[in-house]
Order: structure tokens, then C-alpha cells, then sequence
């Protein structure tokens, strides 16, 4: 079927359709190249698995479906109309097993007249077990193509631009706007989906001007303007954001640079559409075999490929566009069989060929996948005609839909019966053919509604509407639902229309009376690594590295994620497990010295002539008399009266205060502080800096801490709650005497930059001490027994202070955030959550387990934290109870059904450890 | 993603800010539990403009009241809040 | 209304399926009814159904102001469990969860409830304690948890990243094997279709424009087409909640904010169950038809609008990617968006009012789809007898001004930062 002008030497390009070898022209879309090779059959439809071919020569194509590519490339559902042949290319057809053109899945079409739109609401009955089996079955038979089940190998990248106009189409309306307005100095971006600008024109040569479309072209760039060909507008947002699409390398392909895709976000100033319109199919019985193709797909292929996709065609439209097609076909030595003009005389008069006019196609016969028969309607006769192709024109759809999503409204144009864009509130207009259709005549009646497709991919016919329309789904959502009309890839581009207009008819009004369903981004399919682009590889979330990360790796440590941080969990030595190594680190923390980095500490620096005031404001607990020099524990309240944090204040200078809370919290107390000075505090002579990674800190914790830091400092170091300046390694650093392990432990703060050699000098010391650096295990093992408590553990955001035993520390002149919130009656109500300890009296506590007064018991509360005596071993915890205050010296049991763990636990209070704390205190 | 202009930067992608509350929901600091349970728990949520706090955490890191249609989107008032806009 | 069955359409297949009805009547609004059901979605359809079925009553009405399902109902990723870390939730989600189960026989409408699995990811030691944690809290209330190793992760979903090296490695994952999926829209359609076949009038196109009052109690509604009497009214319009409650002048512990979706080209079965994660925010399942559904974060800020967000789109599917790479070259064909109540604890209220005859049920956030089949139940419970279930009790609306919300997460009152 190789057309006039279809030199085969030219076809140089060698690629491959289900295993079989043909060559292709450069430029050829795969669906060109496989006509011009005579390869007629390319797919099989969805639902009953129907022979398919190529039906149009664009983006709308909702039959030529194939996968393109190998391996982790392998893009299932390719558009054979939207794939350009490069050499290598591998397409497979999909939906169907063993072969495409012996399909056994057509025993679907068969079973069609059980199979109609929303059975399978009214069977499949009985437990959802069984459905389940039905389902299975159905989950196997639909989904078209097979995605890859390798890593994709290529990469996607994301770009943002802006622009003073955005032209969406590079035919003659967008190439014109676009250059008069690069011209007039505005920055321009042209963009077209297509890989060459002006595609529409080279439909119709004679309309062509190629000079035109390279001088326009070169306006644009030489003005400084950006064109870019296989670049689709896909979304539309707020604020005249338009996302672009750009191809680099074709599906399949191995890209040059291995940049497949670029996404592009572009904020315009205006946007012109010039988007063009989508040629509507006809609706008559078996409109869905290969060889029923758009009237200018036909055009396109002839005159823009070269192809000739058929010998004896009959044409089917209701307007003036579709005599084009005729002449074109007739010219390239095509016998022009028929042409049925649904309008009335003198419709096509004048045309140059014999017209039925009042005449319809009513339906096609086929052999072995291919046209052979079209039968119409003429004045009232049945007429048959031989033919292997039918182009068919049922008037043109707008392209609206960028226009829709950016909020636009449209309007009904009875004589192009179709909706054409007006106002929006973005700054976008629309010209060309997308705003203004070519007249078409109404539709016509249909006699078999059973095979007379509407959704070509989905298998939505004319008499699923109906029924749908019977049962009661008559809003056009509750159809579009019902029938899955519109829900294919192709996303309705085709079906849309024709769906209203038997809606209309059905009820008796207008189509804009049914209304329109509404546009969503994006326009044509988005490959999902595009919109991952390089966030697939890291989910978007960066890890964030420690001051110290380095120092730590050097060590090998077990690392510990902790929101976006990795931080040292334990420092394994000599094939140490977790647990051991954890041990070894805590007990020398218990019995001699240790060090810990705890730089991801949330860290403020709060300073100005009302930092206490304001310190009063954001903590629950008083700040105003604490001594410069000294620091106290500290909480704080969500504006509802729950503690959300924790943390200590160091009054670090007159007027001059440190404040830490959690690591975990640090983003949420930073943006409280911010609020609470900015917005509730504006007068407030105070400045509050997030000093979280300007300072590393380093606990050095242990009986032999002190003289650690004596040999560090060369001072005397401050007692428990002090502070003091001091140098490590000619490093200036903040000495904070606080106790978070229960022994007397000293931070170090450093600014972070500068924090090695600070580690190293501590290092240094504890190690000749016989002491080691310890990590998160080691930690947790050590705060637990103390009795201390961490946020998002036993501080869950659902706890007040009275609940955490923390109420006798609350300032007793108010004033604070949440304060408020306290006054609530449920917050004094009995049967509260309350913060106790647990010891083991039978088994080991397992952390998370439920507690309960015995099993199958109601639960009564959960065990938050879980550890063991670090010296003398037994199985401890920290645990939520209700009424748990009241409750010291009560057996429960602590059960953990998932794990199959259990264990008799006894209520106690939270302090394992030197609850006086005598071990820090001087 | 809205275009949001900041008072100090000019027009910038709403990546760059954060929604802090509307400013119905705000909790004075000497309100009594009754009002501050009333801010916080009833919020007038109209289908159309409403005061909003937000900050440009990630540029200039001020804070601003922005008057936004809450269907449309329509940005219709930015006013910078905090010491900045003392007098 | 005739019978759905096998049966039914074999007799189909021969006149053409010709013989079907309206699966429900186009009901003209009558003058009074003893209830009004404001919100024609998944929630108001199942409450007028119970309230037919349960509670006896047949003179009610359902009113929306657009099409039945048209709301978050048809918006949702379908995704049904009870999973849930707290009791008040677990209970209520659980006792829905038990009716899903035999739903379609019950409304005999296939809903096509699909138990395949509801599998939420831990990628740490700690993610593990937590899972377990809420496992432990499911079980001992008899609702289903397992916890599965990494293996077994791998076993059930071949496609999961569950190298060492990703960004955020798979540890193991808690599974609710009763969980699964659903078909929104067929649960809107059969609870309207088996309401209808009790006399519960559903009236489209009627939107409710105020209340009437007699003194402090609602007695009607004024709407589109016209005033209709009522002795009790329910708002149930999760999304607009705000709204509809601002014309009988209630301010709620609720903003609205826009919640998107989208679902990828049909693709032959490659996800086997709901796989959620507790570390990241996106939602992974595969449709009957074979389109990969996704979820991802709100949009953090309040919004009416039905309108996605470009970069909270990527973000997502920059998550889902991180978790099953081979999804790569899908494409994504369709995003929606739904407006959901999100309420200052995170969970819902279902009850009473200050105003008399006037009840809410709302503040679904982005969990409402799955509670349908409970939310009618209790909230029909409510507009029958005047008086919460004992499963809805916990969710009163006043409960936020005593001091006894219901937070999951341990979030807070900010409705936009959950």
C-alpha cells in the first residue's frame, strides 16, 4: 500500500513490529510506517478484545496502542500515531495472547450481549472471598499493556521557566502570534507536541507554504524566542503555571545525552492557545475495524507520509473538509467509491465528484481484519459499496482543554456543534481552530446501536448508553462512570462528544444542556518518571548530613535514620551485633565515660532586652529567674494545652538565652517560635535565631565526665544546670552541664563548621579515660532507665502536663501558649493516660505491646519505651496507663499479640535510676 | 502552585511559602480559655476570600496576611505582619 | 426494582438488556419529611438506607445539589481497612469494616469490595515498633494486624524496592489482609439504588440554599427547588461541611482543603494489594481495570477548589517511584481532586448540634470512603433516636471544647498541618 511518492529506498530505518522486521522513512510516525508496510491490524480493544487498526494520526489515537522498547525502557500503551520510527525500534501489540491476529480474548466480544455496560454491578454475588475470584480473572483480561519490571535506566529532568507568552501549537495561528510577539520583544516559548512545526500544513500541501513556516520559525528565534517541537502544554495550573512535557528521546529509545524526558514548570505572563481541533469519528455499526479511519488521519498519512492507506475508499462526513480528503485521494490514484454528505443538497456541489447527499454509513463488513463492504443510507435506500477504506468526518472538536483546566468557561457553537472557549480568570485566550470550528451538519439517527462505538479503546457502544440512560445514569458523570466512557488513555478525546449528543437526544435537549464533564491535567499522558524526575531515586527527601558525618563514618557505625538525618545508632567494635555494641556503650557510660553527638538537638538563640518574656510565651515552664550562667528543663504547650515538646534553656548572657528542644520537632518548633514572635509578639524587643545547624553539639556524659572535661577546658567545669565559655582545640564552645543519661554529662556546643576538631580532642580524652562514643542505642537504653522522656514516645501530642507528671513545673502566672487549653474539663477528667514505669516480673517487656489487667482484658494503656537495668540487666520500660498515678505496685500484663510476646509487668514509678539524682548533682 | 507576591520579594511560587492558619484561628495570647477554644475550634472556612497567614519560609522568611478566594484562588491583598511592619 | 443477578443478564443477552429500571426514581421533592439527609454522597445515601432498613422509617428525604456520588464519594482511592491507632477510630472503622465484607449482598449491588490487603511499610527498627504498636492496639481489640518481615514484603509485592541501598529501605510492613479496595462510585449507586427500593425519595439537583427556623430549631430547608419541611435535618456534605452548616450560622472545627489523586494507564496486574507507607505519604493500588491509583499529601492550605497542585502531584509520584521503580514508564492519565473536611483532631464528628433538630456528620479529612457503610449506620442511629450509637459517641461535636479529641497522629488543632 505504499503510496505515490513512497520511495521504498528511502525507507531506511530498520525496526520491528511483533518480531517481524520492516523499514521505515525518516520522519514516519510508527503508525505511518506500519501502513505503508500494509500492516493493518496493530491492537485489540480493551474490554472484548476487538481487531483494531489505525484510526486517526495524532494524539487522539485510541486503537493503535502497542508497547515500544525493551527492558526497563518498555512503555506499555504507546500511541503508534505518537512514536516516531528510529532505527532499532522494537513495538509489540498488547491485549492479546497467543497472537494479534488469533486473539482467544475475543471470546469477550462474544459473550458482548452479557457483557454490557455495568454488569458486573449485578453479579458476582456472595462473599467478597469469591468476588475476589471473578476478580482475578478480570484484573488478567483488562489492563492492556505489561509494564517493565526493571529500573528504568534513563534519567528525567525538571526545568523551570518563565515567559512573557506562551504559545501553545506551532500551526499557522501559534507560529504568527508567536513571532509577532517575539517581535515586540516579549519573551516567547512556542511550543508543539508534533516533531515538526506547521504539521497541519503539510496535511495540505497546497496550503503549504514551507517557506513560510521556516521564515516564521526563524523570526521567532532570531527575536530570541524558544521553540520547542515534541513539547507538550500537559497541565495547566493556578497562576498561569503550565507544565510542558518535552520529549529527547522518542519511547523506547535509548536517549542521547540519557536524559529521556524534561518537565518543564513555566510561569507565563499571557498564554495564547492555538491548540487546534480533534476530527470527530461517525457512529455506525462495526465503525471500529481497521480501515474506518478520520477523514484527515487519511489526509495526513497521504499527503504529509506518503502512505496510501487504501485503493478504494468510501468518504463519510457532515461537512465540507472531508472533499479534501477525496481530492487528495483521487489525485494519489485512489478510486473514490462513494462519498455519503449527511447534509441535504447542495452540500458538496460543485466538489468535482458524484454526492449522496442525506446519506449515511450504516455499517462496515470485514474479512481477516480488513474492510471489504460499507453499507449507507441514502435518501431512505440501503446502498453497499466495496471498499477497503472509509474516511470518515463527523466535524471537529475544539482543543478546549488547557483552556478548562486553567478555569475557563465555554459556549455552545450550534452551527460547528461543539464548545468553544470563552472567558477565564487566567490570562489566557484562544485563537485559530480551536476557536472556531467548521460548520457540520446535525448528527444522524443510528440503526445498530449494539456495534456502533462511541469509546473505541474502552468498547463504550451506542446501546451502552442507552442503557445506561435506562437505569438512571443520566448526569454525563454518572455515565462517563457507568459505562467508562472517556476513562481510556486516549481520556475521551474522540468519545466526549459523541456521548453527549446521544445523551441530548435521549432527554430531549440541547447538548449544552447535558453539560461537559471537566478537563483534568494532564492533556495527553504524563510518563510517570518524568514526574518523578530525579525524586524517584530519593523519594524527594534529601538526607540531611551531620557537621560530624564524616568523623562518624570513618568508625563503620550502624546508622539510624531520624526524620531526614542519619545519625550513629552504635559504634560496633570487633564483630560486635547492635545489641552488644549498644550494651558495651551504655555501660561505660554508667561506669566510666562516653561521648554522643546530639547536633540535631532543635537549637534557638534567643536574645534582646524581653528574651525572658518572650521565653515565658513559648515555654510552659518560668525562665525569668533563672541566673546568667544557669539552665533548667523546660516544655512546651500547643496552643490546645498538650505538651508537643521538650527541651532545656541556658541563659547564656544578660539578655542572652540558648534553647534546645527535639530533634524530631525541630521544623515545627521553629515555625512556632517564628509565629509566636512575628505574628503574636511584633513589639517585643527580641530576636529568635534558629541556631539548629549552626551549632554541632557533643554530649560527653559519665562518673569520669568531669575530669574529662577539666582536661579539656582547663577550667573548673560548671556544675549541674551551669554554663560556661570555654576552648576545646582553640575552638570557642558552650559548656552546658545537663544530664539526658542520668550521670553527670556535659554538651558541648561549637559552631559546626568547626566541630571536628572538637570531636576529635574529646575523643582524645575519653578514650584515655577507657571510655568510648556511643550512639542512639545506647542513649535510648541510658534515658529510659533515668526515667527521661523523648517526643514522640511518651510526648505522643496527646498528653497534657498533668498527664506526664510535669504539671508542679507549669509557671503559675500563665501567660504561656496553651495555657488556655488547660482549662478544658476533659483534661481533668479520671481514667487520663498518665506516664508510669514498668518492671518486669515475668519475661522481657516488649516496646509498643498493649497493657491489660489480663488477657482478652480491655487495653488500658501501652508501653511507649522499652529497655533493661543497663548494669544488672532485668526488663524495664516507660509506659502510658490510664489512671497510672494511682496505680504503683499493680500487676498488668504487657502483651504484644503480633509478636507473639508477652510479659507480667509491674506499675512503677518512671525513675529506674538514682531517681535523687546523686550521680550529677554537686 | 500559586504566584504569591511577597511584600519584600515580589511575586514567587508558593513553594517557597508555608500556610501558617487563617487568622480567624489565632489565639491572643490574653484571651480567656472561652475565646481561645472559640478561635481555635470554630473556624469560619468561607467558600470565597479569607484572611490567611502565611510565611516566606523559604525566601525572605516574613511574615504576611494574604487575602485569598478560596475557590478561585484569586490573591486579592498581601500585607507584611511582624516587627517590619511596626510603625 | 427487579433483581440483580447472573440470571438477569443472561436474560439481558437476549432482548438487548432491555429490561433494566432506573436503579433509582428521579424523586420530585414532597413538602415534609420526617428526616432530611443534606448530601447526596456515599455517607447520606447509606444513612437514608439505614434509616429505611434499621430504623423503619420510609417519609425521607436526600437531598444534593448535584449528582449522587459527584462529591469525595467519586473521588477517593477507594481504599478500605480499619487499621487505625486509637480506639474510638479502630472501633467505628472496624464495625464498617464487617459490613463491607457482605456489602454487596446486602445492597445486592456489586460494590466490588476486594479484601487483597491493606499493607502499610515500616522502613526502621522504629517504624517497626510503631506498626507493631498499632498492630498490638488492633488485635487486642479482635480487629486483624500482622506484622510481615521484609521477605514476606517482597514476596507479596515483587516490584517493591527492597534493597538495602534505597532511600528509605523496607524493614517490613503491618498488614490488614480484610482491607482492600472498593468501587466508589458502585457504593453511591447501590446504596441510592437500595434506599430508593425502601420509598427514601433521592432528589439531584436540589441544592440547599438555607435553613427554616422556629426560633432556634431548624424545621426545613430552603433549597433550589424550593422549601421542604423537616422534622430532623442531617447535614452529611464532608468537604463543604463549613458551608452548609455557616447558613444555620454554626462555625465548625473544620477547613476545607483540596486533596488530590490520579491513576496511571491501564497496565496488566503488577500491584497486588494497598500498599501504604509510614514514612512516606503516598498510597499505591491497581484498579480492576488495571490503572495504578495514587495518593499523595494534601495541599497544606485551605481550599474549595477541586483543582490539583502540580508540585504535590510530582512529590508523590517521586515517593511512589522511590517504592516501586518499574512503575517508571507508566503514564499518568487522569488526576482529580476531592475537598475534604479536615478537622481540628483528625477524625470525624458525627452527632448532634447547638441548634435543635440539627446534626452533622463530617470532618472525614482524607478517611471518609472507607467508613461509609458506618457512617450511615450510627449517623442513622443518631437522626432516628435523637441519641448517639455507642460507636459515634466519641465523636460528638463538642468534644473539642471539652478537651476530648481524638487525635491519631498527635497533631494538634491546626486542620491544614495534619
Amino acid at each position: 500500500m505504499t503510496g505515490p511518492g513512497r520511495d521504498s529506498s528511502d525507507a531506511t530505518i530498520g525496526f520491528r513490529f511483533d518480531d517481524k522486521p520492516y523499514r521505515a522513512r525518516p520522519g514516519d510516525t510508527l503508525a505511518a510506517a506500519l501502513l505503508a508496510n500494509g500492516v493493518g491490524l496493530v491492537g485489540r480493544s480493551f474490554k472484548y478484545h476487538r481487531p483494531r487498526g489505525i484510526m486517526t494520526a495524532g494524539v487522539e489515537e485510541p486503537n493503535a496502542l502497542v508497547t515500544v522498547g525493551e527492558g526497563g525502557r518498555r512503555e506499555p500503551n504507546t500511541r503508534a500515531t505518537d512514536v516516531f520510527v528510529y532505527e532499532g525500534l522494537v513495538a509489540t501489540s498488547q491485549n492479546r495472547w497467543p497472537s494479534l491476529s488469533f486473539d482467544v480474548g475475543a471470546v469477550f466480544g462474544m459473550a458482548s450481549p452479557l457483557l454490557s455496560a455495568g454488569f458486573y454491578y449485578k453479579t458476582f454475588f456472595g462473599p467478597a472471598k469469591r468476588w475476589m475470584i471473578y476478580e482475578a480473572l478480570i484484573r488478567k483480561a483488562a489492563g492492556l499493556g505489561t509494564a517493565p519490571t526493571q529500573a528504568d535506566p534513563d534519567r528525567f529532568s525538571q526545568r523551570a521557566a518563565f515567559c512573557d507568552l506562551l504559545v501553545v501549537g506551532a500551526g499557522p495561528a501559534g507560529l504568527s502570534a508567536a513571532a509577532d510577539a517575539a517581535e515586540a520583544g516579549k519573551r516567547v516559548i512556542l511550543v508543539e507536541q508534533d516533531s515538526i512545526l506547521g504539521a497541519s500544513l503539510r496535511r495540505d500541501p497546497q496550503a503549504l507554504d514551507a517557506a513560510w513556516i521556516d521564515t516564521t520559525a526563524a523570526r521567532i528565534t532570531a527575536a530570541g524566542g524558544r521553540i520547542l517541537t515534541r513539547t507538550t502544554a500537559s497541565g495547566y495550573w493556578e497562576h498561569d503555571l503550565v507544565t510542558l512535557t518535552q520529549r529527547l528521546a522518542e519511547p523506547g529509545q535509548i536517549p542521547v545525552n540519557g536524559t529521556a524526558q524534561r518537565l518543564w514548570h513555566v510561569r507565563a505572563g499571557q498564554v495564547i492557545l492555538a491548540t487546534g481541533s480533534i476530527e470527530r469519528p461517525l457512529a455506525f455499526d462495526h465503525n471500529d475495524r481497521p480501515g474506518v479511519m478520520l477523514s484527515q488521519a487519511v489526509r495526513t498519512y497521504l499527503q504529509r507520509f506518503g502512505v496510501l492507506p487504501g485503493k478504494r475508499v468510501v468518504i463519510a462526513t457532515n461537512n465540507d473538509d472531508a472533499y479534501q480528503t477525496a481530492a487528495a485521494l483521487k489525485a494519489a490514484g485512489a478510486q473514490i467509491v462513494a462519498i455519503l454528505d449527511a447534509r441535504p443538497a447542495p452540500a458538496g456541489t460543485g466538489s468535482g465528484f458524484a454526492v449522496h447527499n442525506n446519506a449515511v454509513p450504516l455499517a462496515t463488513k470485514g474479512a481477516r481484519h480488513c474492510l471489504k463492504q460499507v453499507t449507507g443510507l441514502v435518501d431512505g435506500q440501503t446502498r453497499r459499496w466495496d471498499a477497503d477504506l472509509i474516511a470518515v468526518s463527523g466535524g471537529f472538536t475544539p482543543v478546549v482543554h488547557l483552556h478548562m483546566q486553567a478555569g475557563g468557561a465555554l459556549d455552545w457553537d450550534a452551527a460547528a456543534q461543539a464548545f468553544v472557549p470563552t472567558a477565564s480568570r487566567q490570562n489566557v485566550t484562544t485563537i485559530g481552530g480551536a476557536a472556531n470550528p467548521a460548520p457540520i451538519a446535525a448528527s444522524a439517527p443510528v440503526s445498530h446501536p449494539k456495534k456502533s462505538f462511541v469509546d473505541f479503546q474502552n468498547d463504550v457502544t451506542l446501546a451502552d448508553i442507552d442503557l445506561a440512560w435506562a437505569e438512571g445514569y443520566r448526569s454525563v458523570e454518572h455515565l462517563k462512570r457507568y459505562t467508562t466512557l472517556g476513562m481510556a488513555t486516549d481520556q475521551g478525546k474522540l468519545s466526549n462528544m459523541a456521548a453527549l449528543s446521544r445523551l441530548a437526544e435521549k432527554q430531549g435537549v440541547a447538548i449544552p444542556e447535558i453539560g461537559l464533564t471537566t478537563f483534568r491535567p494532564p492533556y495527553t499522558p504524563v510518563t510517570m518518571g518524568l514526574l518523578a524526575g530525579a525524586g524517584a531515586r530519593d523519594a524527594g527527601a534529601h538526607i540531611r548530613r551531620l557537621a560530624l558525618y564524616d568523623v562518624h563514618a570513618a568508625r563503620g557505625p550502624i546508622w539510624q535514620p531520624l526524620g531526614l538525618w542519619v545519625r550513629p545508632r552504635a559504634y560496633p567494635t570487633g564483630g560486635e551485633t547492635l545489641a552488644q555494641a549498644a550494651l558495651r556503650e551504655a555501660r561505660a557510660v554508667r561506669t566510666n565515660v562516653g561521648m554522643t553527638d546530639v547536633s540535631t538537638l532543635a537549637k534557638f538563640e534567643v536574645s534582646g532586652p524581653d528574651a525572658a518574656a518572650f521565653l515565658e510565651i513559648i515555654c510552659a515552664t518560668t525562665i525569668g529567674k533563672l541566673a546568667v550562667g544557669r539552665g533548667r528543663y523546660t516544655f512546651m504547650l500547643r496552643e490546645d494545652g498538650f505538651v508537643f515538646d521538650d527541651g532545656t534553656v541556658w541563659r547564656i548572657g544578660d539578655n542572652r538565652y540558648l534553647l534546645t528542644s527535639s530533634t524530631g520537632g525541630a521544623d515545627r518548633m521553629a515555625a512556632h517560635i517564628s509565629y509566636v514572635r512575628h505574628y503574636l509578639c511584633p513589639h517585643l524587643r527580641v530576636s529568635a535565631v534558629n541556631v539548629q545547624e549552626h551549632h554541632a553539639a557533643i554530649a560527653v556524659a559519665g562518673p569520669q565526665a568531669k575530669t574529662v572535661l577539666a582536661a579539656l577546658i582547663g577550667v573548673e567545669p560548671p556544675r549541674h544546670m551551669s554554663t560556661i565559655a570555654a576552648m576545646i582545640a582553640d575552638v570557642p564552645v558552650i559548656v552546658a552541664a545537663a544530664s539526658y543519661s542520668g550521670e553527670r554529662a556535659f554538651e558541648i556546643y561549637v559552631e559546626a563548621t568547626r566541630a571536628p576538631p572538637v570531636w576529635a580532642a574529646c575523643d582524645q580524652h575519653v578514650t584515655a579515660h577507657g571510655g568510648c562514643p556511643y550512639g542512639m542505642e545506647a542513649m535510648e537504653f541510658l534515658r529510659i532507665e533515668k526515667g527521661h522522656l523523648v517526643v514522640g514516645g511518651e510526648i505522643d501530642g496527646r498528653l497534657s502536663p498533668h498527664d506526664l507528671g510535669l504539671d508542679r513545673m507549669l509557671n503559675k502566672a500563665g501567660g504561656y501558649v496553651g495555657v488556655q487549653g488547660l482549662a478544658r474539663p476533659a483534661l481533668a477528667a479520671p481514667g487520663r493516660r498518665q506516664l508510669v514505669g514498668l518492671e518486669a516480673v515475668e519475661g522481657s517487656i516488649p516496646e509498643g505491646s498493649m497493657l491489660v489487667t489480663h488477657d482478652g482484658a480491655p487495653v488500658q494503656g501501652h508501653v511507649t519505651a522499652a529497655a533493661f537495668r543497663i548494669m544488672t540487666g532485668g526488663s524495664i520500660a516507660l509506659g502510658q496507663l490510664a489512671g497510672g498515678f494511682a496505680r504503683h505496685g499493680e500487676d498488668l500484663v504487657a502483651t504484644s499479640p503480633t509478636r507473639g510476646q508477652r510479659a507480667r509487668v509491674r506499675v512503677v514509678a518512671p525513675h529506674f535510676y538514682d531517681p535523687a539524682g546523686d550521680r550529677y548533682r554537686d | 502552585m500559586l504566584l504569591i507576591p511577597c511584600p519584600f520579594c515580589g511575586a514567587r511560587a508558593q513553594t517557597e511559602f508555608v500556610f501558617e492558619r487563617s487568622v480567624d484561628s489565632v489565639v491572643a495570647l490574653d484571651a480567656t480559655p472561652e475565646a481561645a477554644m472559640a478561635a481555635l475550634f470554630t473556624r469560619t472556612n468561607p467558600r470565597g476570600p479569607d484572611d490567611e497567614i502565611w510565611r516566606h519560609t523559604y525566601g525572605c522568611r516574613a511574615w504576611m496576611i494574604v487575602t485569598r478566594h478560596r475557590v478561585t484562588h484569586v490573591i486579592s491583598a498581601v500585607r507584611p505582619v511582624g516587627p517590619v511592619a511596626l510603625p | 426494582m427487579s433483581r440483580y443477578s447472573a440470571f438477569g443478564l443472561l436474560r439481558g443477552a437476549l432482548n438487548g438488556q432491555k429490561h433494566w429500571q432506573p436503579a433509582w426514581r428521579d424523586a420530585e421533592p414532597k413538602a415534609h419529611y420526617d428526616i432530611i439527609v443534606i448530601g447526596g454522597g456515599g455517607h447520606g445515601l447509606a444513612t437514608a438506607y439505614y434509616l429505611a432498613k434499621v430504623h423503619g422509617l420510609r417519609n425521607i428525604a436526600v437531598l444534593e445539589k448535584g449528582w449522587i456520588g459527584g462529591g469525595n464519594t467519586g473521588r477517593n482511592t477507594t481504599i478500605v481497612r480499619s487499621n487505625y491507632r486509637l480506639q474510638p477510630l479502630h472501633d467505628l472503622f472496624e464495625f464498617g469494616l464487617k459490613m463491607w465484607h457482605n456489602l454487596s449482598d446486602e445492597l445486592n449491588y456489586n460494590v466490588m469490595f476486594s479484601p487483597r490487603g491493606a499493607m502499610l511499610l515500616g522502613h526502621s527498627d522504629a517504624d517497626m515498633v510503631r506498626l507493631a504498636e498499632r498492630g498490638d492496639a488492633l488485635r487486642c481489640d479482635g480487629i486483624d494486624a500482622e506484622l510481615m518481615t521484609r521477605d514476606a514484603v517482597a514476596k507479596l509485592e515483587p516490584l517493591l524496592d527492597v534493597s538495602r541501598s534505597a532511600r528509605f529501605p523496607i524493614e517490613g510492613a503491618l498488614i490488614q489482609r480484610r482491607g482492600g479496595t472498593a468501587r466508589h462510585d458502585a457504593v453511591a449507586w447501590g446504596y441510592a439504588r437500595a434506599a430508593d427500593s425502601l420509598g427514601v425519595d433521592i432528589i439531584q439537583k436540589c441544592e440547599v440554599t438555607g435553613f427554616v427556623r422556629d426560633g432556634d430549631a431548624v424545621v426545613g430547608v430552603e433549597t433550589t427547588r424550593g422549601r421542604i419541611g423537616a422534622g430532623r435535618t442531617g447535614i452529611c456534605v464532608a468537604g463543604n461541611s463549613g458551608h452548609v452548616a455557616g447558613l444555620a450560622g454554626l462555625r465548625l472545627p473544620i477547613e476545607s482543603q483540596t486533596l488530590q489523586a490520579m491513576v496511571t494507564e491501564g497496565v496488566k496486574p503488577m500491584i497486588n494489594s494497598v500498599i501504604m507507607s509510614q514514612s512516606l505519604h503516598c498510597y499505591i493500588s491497581q484498579s480492576d481495570k488495571g490503572g495504578i491509583v495514587f495518593g499523595g499529601d494534601p495541599d497544606n492550605w485551605p481550599s474549595y477548589a477541586q483543582r490539583g497542585n502540580p508540585m504535590v502531584m510530582e512529590g508523590a509520584v517521586a515517593q511512589g517511584l522511590a517504592l516501586v521503580p518499574a512503575l517508571s514508564r507508566l503514564r499518568m492519565v487522569r488526576t482529580w481532586s476531592g475537598v475534604t473536611d479536615m478537622s481540628c483532631d483528625g477524625a470525624p464528628i458525627i452527632g448532634a448540634t447547638p441548634v435543635p433538630n440539627l446534626y452533622l456528620n463530617g470532618g472525614w479529612c482524607y478517611g471518609g470512603f472507607k467508613a461509609t457503610p458506618a457512617s450511615g449506620w450510627t449517623y442513622a442511629h443518631t437522626l432516628a433516636t435523637g441519641q448517639p450509637h455507642a460507636l459515634n459517641a466519641p465523636f460528638a461535636l463538642d468534644r473539642f471544647e471539652r478537651g476530648a479529641t481524638i487525635d491519631e497522629t498527635g497533631t494538634g488543632p491546626m486542620p491544614c498541618s495534619r
